[in-house]
């Protein structure tokens, strides 16, 4: 924990302009991502967690977004560098991986045109010192037969193929840090295990660190030494990955947690679910974000927005009630939380 | 890929026996007699009726048809009433002119069009995508006559740089010949760039909304590599599919733009069969002008095996 991190965001926000008006995707939000650490974003679906991600390598367009705030990476401030400098840096020290590697690859180039063409972006290589090079990335991700992947185009591969061919153009250049957003979420479950297997391995091998963003609790147990919740384009709980699943502190937390199905539960038993639906980004009002849904609200969440507390070392929570929950033990068990059906 | 063009091919011969029965019909069915329009409004009704015979035009129709199709079947097409020549003679000196007109105009229509389209996508919603689509509209609602007397007024009359009207075979030179042809092709070309330049825009735009996009994004390529080489190539299956289509117009029916600028092609023949009554020629030449039609979309669909590999042209059903 002594040396500095790999990457460290600082109250990162990013509004796009669209035809409804200004919408802040993310909202302050501050991380840090040490050198060869996983650190899991959890949150439900438009709470701005690959937003943040995107916003890590610049992808949008930036006539209709505005960033703010720092990301740290190399001592170098990411929002302040010049578009040429960013092209350097994506898909050479930072790399992503996207949610579908059914989409996610140019259907009319084969695979390993499109690896070589990252080798030779970034590196000095021959076509054929290139090509080796793909090669011996498709070998790295166990992929069947790679001589003759290399010359096939993305619809002649399964999902499971395509994911580990989107992994071998990430690492092509060998990045520090590798985010990957739901990398395996279009997946079957077995071939998920699979390349969460040979992320954790690369990892091992290449010594990068890794941003995984999922919606999946048990990939982040399986996974990450750290998780961050967001909710609503903000942080509210960051801590050590066995402290969250423990002793979550934020009412939302503890709710994530309690909808996931378990094996050993009573066969009757009804699935947890959060009450409510996330609300679009520019409805939200100087408050709790979490209040509408929350069963502990009181007058003072809808009327004032708490800050990020760290509640003990390393475990930082956004809540004002999160003592008196716990001390009622509302936080782990769920026996003060109201189920709304 | 060879039994994919035989098929193809062979799928020419039904549609060619629905167009030959349709436009029999429609041509014998319709009110005028070529042999009284031939001997003029004094002519008796003995010379008529012989005339008639002569042409074979007094035998039942489904006979007429039979004589007639019977001819196609063994590739003679007739002669022509009015012209002391053939079918497919008459056909084929009217095709050089149209074939190079038709290739000049999309050429232009092609250059303007992409050239436009893109920089549209490129910088959609602003000036320059609001000027492209404007002008494209104007290119598609202004009468083509409009615009052709337009630019012989300018570049002809005015500025005395191009003929009028008219038509030069290539063997006068090459220059001579495209001084003729520059000014239609323009017409036409303008035309058909206004198509082909929205599909390419609203293609472009659709591809660059892709994830794959985003990917090479991601890689750090500049943004040209990611628009011409990632982008383009996945939009251009549309594309082409307009510019087949408007070649198929410009050889079938630049019969406006051929008039007003008096070139010889076979926009021309037909109108001019029309008139005339000239059955074989208007049958003759719909049939080949069907024929260069189905095997210029035959061309195109081998086109499209070669931009996107999972085009897969082997005859059966693909995916």
């Amino acid at each position: 924990m002594s040396q500095a991190p790999l990457l460290e965001i600082k109250h990162l926000t990013t509004k796009f302009s669209t035809e409804q008006g200004i919408v802040k995707a993310v909202d302050g939000v501050s991380l840090h991502i040490d050198p060869e650490e996983t650190v899991g974003i959890v949150g439900e679906s438009g709470c701005g967690k690959s937003v943040t991600a995107e916003s890590i390598l610049r992808l949008f367009d930036e006539k209709t977004t505005e960033y703010g705030g720092q990301i740290l990476f190399e001592g170098r401030d990411l929002l302040q560098l010049s578009e040429e400098e960013m092209r350097k840096v994506r898909g050479n020290r930072i790399s992503i991986i996207f949610q579908d590697p059914m989409s996610s690859l140019n259907p009319v180039y084969t695979i390993g045109d499109q690896i070589m063409e990252a080798i030779r972006l970034h590196q000095r290589a021959s076509r054929r010192q290139a090509r080796e090079k793909a090669l011996e990335l498709l070998r790295l991700t166990g992929i069947s037969d790679p001589e003759r992947r290399l010359r096939s185009y993305p619809h002649e591969l399964s999902g499971g193929m395509r994911q580990r061919v989107m992994i071998a153009l990430a690492l092509s250049c060998e990045p520090r840090l590798l985010i990957a957003d739901e990398p395996t979420t279009a997946l079957d479950v077995t071939i998920q295990a699979q390349i969460l297997e040979l992320m954790n391995e690369l990892k091992e091998k290449l010594r990068m660190g890794i941003m995984l963003i999922t919606h999946d609790l048990s990939v982040v147990a399986q996974m990450c030494s750290r998780v961050i919740v967001m909710y609503l384009g903000e942080v509210v709980e960051e801590a050590e990955v066995t402290t969250l699943f423990d002793r979550p502190l934020h009412p939302y937390t503890s709710g994530l947690l309690k909808s996931v199905p378990q094996l050993d539960g009573r066969r009757k038993q009804k699935l947890y679910e959060i009450s409510g639906a996330v609300p679009a980004m520019h409805e939200v009002e100087a408050c709790c974000r979490f209040a509408p849904r929350c069963p502990f609200a009181t007058e003072l969440c809808r009327s004032k927005a708490p800050s990020l507390e760290e509640a003990e070392p390393g475990h930082r929570v956004r809540c004002w009630h999160y003592k008196d929950i716990q001390a009622n033990g509302g936080g782990s068990d769920g026996s003060g939380l109201l189920v709304t059906a | 890929m060879t039994k994919y063009i035989v098929q193809r091919v062979l799928s020419l011969v039904p549609v060619l026996i629905v167009v030959a029965v349709v436009v029999f019909l429609l041509i014998h069915l319709s009110p005028g007699d070529p042999a009284s329009v031939i001997l003029g409004d004094e002519a008796s009704e003995e010379s008529v009726a012989e005339l008639r015979s002569r042409l074979g035009l007094d035998l039942p129709l489904y006979r007429q048809f039979f004589v007639w199709f019977g001819g196609v079947v063994t590739g003679d097409l007739g002669d022509s009433i009015f012209m002391d020549m053939s079918v497919t003679e008459a056909f084929f000196s009217r095709l050089q002119p149209t074939l190079s007109l038709a290739v000049l105009a999309q050429t232009i229509a092609v250059g303007i069009a992409l050239l436009l389209g893109i920089a549209a996508a490129r910088r959609r919603g602003t000036l320059t995508d609001q000027a492209v689509m404007g002008f494209s509209l104007l290119g598609i609602s202004v009468p083509s006559f409009l615009l052709g007397l337009f630019l012989i007024l300018l570049f002809a009359v005015k500025l005395k740089w191009l003929p009028v009207a008219g038509y030069a075979p290539i063997s006068s030179g090459l220059w001579n010949h495209l001084r003729y042809l520059i000014l239609p092709a323009m017409v036409l070309g303008f035309m058909q760039a206004a198509l082909i330049a929205r599909m390419t825009r609203s293609s472009l735009i659709e591809a660059l909304g892709e994830p794959y996009i985003k990917t090479a994004r991601a890689k750090g390529l500049k943004p040209g590599v990611v628009t011409y080489k990632h982008a383009l190539r996945n939009a251009f299956i549309p594309i082409l599919t307009v510019i087949g289509e408007t070649f198929g117009t410009l050889i079938t029916g630049a019969s406006v733009v051929e008039s007003v600028f008096n070139v010889p092609g076979i926009g021309q023949l037909i109108i001019s069969s029309i008139q005339r009554r000239d059955f074989a020629v208007i049958q003759g030449s719909i049939l080949l002008i069907t024929v260069t039609y189905v095997l210029l979309n035959l061309a195109i669909d081998l086109v499209y095996g070669l931009l996107d590999p999972r085009v897969k042209l082997n005859g059966g059903r693909g995916r």
